[in-house]
């Protein structure tokens, strides 16, 4: 990606994206959905695109997703 | 019985003998207050492991920002259980805590060693944040120079504070918020506005692609 795209893309806003407060306060119900393959994305539109769009809320979402994946169930 | 918003029959037994087990009184309560806590711990430690190798943070530090990740998540927990729903597992809605005090952990840690002095602006690393070849500066420069004029006649003082910390200091939001004495949330509104705001004057400028021709 060159940074053209790459600062288009930034900037890009999405009306669906729910903002952090709601990303937060849903992410565990997203995250075990994602970890047991379930349409998450389409469940939870605004999730989805809030997580793509910020970096702090997507890396927690990384991090509890790698949780969910690496405890021992 | 236990004070969650869910009754034990809504759960998964898993869950169901967690929230049992924290509604206790005395040497019982205390033992599972210990048990979540030696499973919280290792996810801190794996989340700061993973996180790691982008922080100037090692050894010692890193573990005491786990072990202190995973205390004060358990306290968060504790204090919130009432809320659990039972929409998840018991124990997916704990770790959420837990990577969530990793974060602000790391936020904490950045506002007391700050990479960038505060008040400074680095405009200049600004093209490299967005992956342009230095080397190829005729093909930007008008592009990145476009930036801060629109940064600066388009956005609100607050816009701009907030954009320039982000994005070309490269403050972690995390760490703006305590300087701030904001919320993530409240942050990430005011960088929102400022995306929509600069990408409308640059593609109003054919810096970038117009799509209000298409309504979207």
């Amino acid at each position: 990606m060159n940074g053209w795209s790459a600062l288009d893309r930034f900037l890009r806003t999405d009306p669906q994206d729910v903002g952090c407060a709601q990303a937060m306060e849903m992410l565990h119900i997203y995250a075990e959905l994602v970890a047991a393959g379930e349409p998450a994305e389409e469940r939870y539109p605004g999730i989805a695109a809030h997580l793509r769009a910020c970096g702090p809320c997507g890396e927690d979402f990384e991090g509890l997703l790698a949780a969910l994946r690496d405890a021992p169930s | 019985m236990p004070e969650a918003g869910v009754s034990a029959s809504q759960l998964d037994a898993e869950s169901a003998r967690w929230l049992q087990a924290l509604a206790g009184v005395g040497a019982a309560r205390e033992a599972a207050l210990a048990q979540l806590h030696k499973l919280l711990l290792p996810i801190a430690r794996r989340e700061v492991a993973r996180r790691g190798p982008r922080l100037a943070i090692t050894g010692p530090e890193l573990d005491d920002l786990a072990y202190q990740a995973a205390a004060d998540a358990l306290l968060a927990i504790t204090a919130k259980v009432g809320q659990f729903r039972g929409e998840s597992r018991f124990t997916t809605w704990a770790y959420k805590f837990v990577i969530f005090e990793v974060s602000a952990k790391i936020g904490r840690h950045f506002w007391r060693h700050p990479v960038v002095p505060l008040g400074a602006e680095q405009w200049e690393r600004l093209p490299a944040r967005f992956g342009f070849d230095p080397a190829r500066e005729a093909e930007w420069r008008d592009l990145a120079a476009a930036v801060r004029r629109a940064v600066d006649t388009e956005l609100t003082p607050r816009q701009r504070e907030v954009f320039v910390a982000l994005v070309v200091n490269g403050v972690p939001l995390d760490t703006l918020v305590l300087s701030l004495g904001s919320s993530r949330n409240a942050i990430y509104k005011v960088m929102f506005d400022a995306r929509r705001k600069l990408r409308a004057a640059l593609a109003a400028n054919g810096y970038l692609p117009d799509d209000s021709a298409r309504g979207s």
